[in-house]
């Protein structure tokens, strides 16, 4: 087992495919729920990725989780096939358009209203975060099950971070859910769109800016971090933990790569640190920007320039004046 | 097979699919697909992307008429020599003829296909007493020519000496072909009237006028109609009076959706889009699309609106309302309605009655 007889490796395009008895994992203390014994193999996962599927865990929390989502799910589902009359053939033509609304702004943050007025909304939404706390609690007590760390739910934290921002928290601070991000693939961008134009521009915002930063920032460490390891996996380098206790052949030569080129190198342990939170602090810097928005700052165009964060050009055209400001304007 | 020709064979087949791939992708494209025309300071995007495809097609499509031989402007008044004239009473005999030939071509040469509302001057008159004023295109044309004189006289700040005839809306149709009723055709909605499932408060649906967004389809009800505020960016740095909702701010955005599609330009056309609500640094254009805004809201509320009790009920729209104008109703697409053809110029007639 683990000798390297050949330099064929078990990744994406391996032509080779390993198939054991399940592996139904380390033993660990007893849950409400015995955990799944059921394990099967699926060919085409195993050019991905693992052949064996399951066992699998639901759990209290799975359980609750999809049941709190299929209720959001079937909530704005059902408000979007109701807009189009009940009809299923514009509910697949127009579905990138449909949308659940959120309140209207005169009931403020009342939450008992008229479901037609935003109640849907409001309920989708208790559901829809319930759905995603339970969701947590699982990866929660899931990785505590395996004595794993937590870093997993952690990090799934700061995505619930953002989401609860937009939805729940920066609504309560405006004093009106309508300012809560409709459900719907195009209704959401172009609210998007029309909350960038009413604060003034969203890119002035520096802590969208960081968001964009760590974003990309993660982007690049993924590809970064992924090429290492795939072009030293021939010399053993995709056993990452193992080499960061004992330094071998491939991580030397990563790390020398990494020199010879920019000078320095992340360690084999360092790099997944560097990953995580540049991952982890996308959502939780674009979190504060969203609540900032509205709240703190009412045009971020008008504030950097104020901080000198946004620069000026110089003029092209003839300066021109806003007309309501001049006499006779109607 | 040894591995090696076999990954030569490997490498050939993606080769080849890759090709294939460029050369259909390459075959969606025309030459050049796009023309970009900067109108800002370097390196800021402030630019007009246009396809030159679609320029050629609309200015195939904006062509003007042909001109009416100017008239004799001297001689008896048009209101002394017929019966009934209320409006155009203060030109010449020939140039009020003139006109009503002109008027003839630009909105019922043929009629309305299917109706027997009648086709060209019998659209509007009584062929056996030309002054009976019983037919509604009759009332409807005598309010059409004050219109126009009103908006080539008081709204040259928008129609500059350009100005406007029948023919930069009706382009030779008896109903302008791009107006608007209150809902902005979006279909009947469960919800309309209380239901308790499904509203989708006038948006999420393609919008046919707003650029097929899901943004409200009718902007046009509240801003254009009943003047509400378009302006909805934050006025200052820092929060100090409630500001508008992002819902009122998506209707602005349908707005202004429509303007662009209407005119065919980017939102860099009028604005500096660092900061769409600042005038320092917004092109001049923006100046005369506020005019623009402002000329609508008047006509609308003072000649086209109240025509809702002058048209038979099928002209209508589902509100009751009469069709309305807006951007493209004169633009079609273009950014000059007509290409820029100098309406006013070659037809004085339809400028400020004379004393």
């Amino acid at each position: 087992m683990g000798l390297l007889t050949t330099i064929d490796y078990q990744n994406i395009f391996t032509r080779v495919q390993v198939r054991g008895p399940d592996d139904l994992g380390v033993p660990i203390a007893k849950g409400i729920y015995e955990r799944g014994t059921k394990a099967s193999h699926n060919y085409w996962f195993g050019k991905i990725g693992d052949a064996q599927v399951g066992p699998f865990y639901l759990g209290v929390w799975g359980l609750l989780s999809i049941a709190c989502g299929i209720i959001a799910f079937e909530i704005i589902g059902l408000n979007m096939l109701a807009s189009v009359n009940w009809d299923p053939v514009q509910f697949i033509r127009q579905l990138f358009w449909l949308g659940l609304e959120p309140p209207l702004a005169k009931h403020g943050l009342n939450p008992f209203i008229p479901l037609n007025e935003g109640g849907w909304f409001l309920m989708t939404g208790l559901f829809f975060t319930l759905s995603v706390l339970f969701w947590w609690a699982r990866t929660y007590t899931r990785a505590r099950a395996l004595g794993m760390g937590t870093h997993v739910p952690w990090a799934f934290a700061a995505a619930i971070w953002l989401m609860l921002v937009l939805g729940f928290i920066r609504p309560v601070a405006m004093g009106c859910w309508c300012e809560a991000v409709p459900y719907g693939i195009f209704p959401h961008l172009d609210w998007v769109q029309a909350f960038s134009i009413r604060y003034g521009n969203l890119h002035y915002n520096p802590f969208h800016a960081f968001s964009i930063v760590f974003l990309y920032g993660s982007v690049l460490l993924f590809a970064m971090h992924a090429g290492t390891i795939l072009a030293v996996t021939r010399y053993g380098g995709e056993r990452e933990i193992e080499q960061i206790v004992d330094r071998g052949t491939a991580s030397e030569r990563a790390a020398l790569f990494w020199r010879w080129t920019m000078g320095f190198n992340a360690s084999m342990e360092s790099i997944h640190r560097w990953a995580w939170w540049f991952a982890v602090l996308t959502p939780i810097t674009g979190g504060i920007g969203i609540l900032l928005t509205g709240t703190v700052v009412d045009n971020w165009y008008l504030w950097a320039q104020h901080y000198g964060f946004a620069p000026s050009y110089p003029p092209v055209n003839p300066p021109v004046v806003d007309p309501a400001l001049l006499p006779g304007a109607r | 097979m040894s591995t090696q020709i076999k990954s030569s064979i490997r490498f050939g087949a993606i080769a080849a699919m890759s090709l294939g791939l460029g050369l259909l992708l390459a075959g969606c494209q025309q030459n050049p697909p796009e023309a970009t025309q900067q109108n800002g300071y370097r390196g800021v995007a402030l630019e007009q992307v246009q396809s030159p495809k679609i320029l050629a097609k609309l200015a195939e499509a904006n062509q003007a008429p042909e001109v009416v031989p100017p008239g004799d402007r001297t001689g008896p008044r048009a209101s002394q020599v017929y019966q009934n004239v209320k409006v155009l009473g203060d030109l010449s005999e020939t140039e009020f003829t003139r006109i009503m030939v002109a008027m003839t071509g630009w909105v019922a040469p043929g009629g309305v296909s299917g109706s027997d509302e009648g086709q060209g001057c019998s659209y509007c008159h009584n062929l056996n007493n030309m002054a009976d004023e019983s037919k509604y295109q009759y009332q409807t044309a005598r309010r059409m020519i004050q219109m126009t004189r009103e908006i080539n006289s008081n709204w040259t700040n928008h129609v500059g000496a350009t100005g406007v005839s029948c023919y930069t809306c009706h382009r030779g149709n008896p109903i302008p072909a791009q107006t608007w009723f209150t809902g902005g055709g979006h279909p009947k909605n469960l919800a309309d009237g209380g239901g308790w499932i499904g509203a989708n408060n006038g948006q999420n649906l393609a919008g046919k006028h707003v650029g097929r967004a899901s943004l409200p389809a009718d902007p046009f009800t509240p801003l254009i109609q009943y003047a509400e505020t378009i302006r909805v960016t934050g006025k200052t740095a820092l929060p100090t009076a409630k500001g508008e909702t992002i819902a009122v701010a998506e209707r602005t955005n349908a707005l202004m959706n429509h303007m662009s599609e209407s005119l065919g330009v980017n939102c860099t056309f009028c604005h500096n889009s660092r900061a769409f609500a600042e005038w320092k640094d917004a092109p001049p254009q923006r100046v005369n699309a506020f005019h623009g805004i402002r000329m609508l809201r008047e006509i609308n509320a003072n000649y086209l609106a109240p025509l809702n009790t002058t048209y038979p009920a099928t002209k209508l729209g589902p509100e009751g309302d009469a069709a309305k104008a807006y951007c493209a109703t004169c633009h079609q697409g273009a950014q000059k309605p007509v290409n820029g053809a100098p309406m006013l110029g070659e037809y004085p007639e339809l400028g400020a009655p004379r004393p």
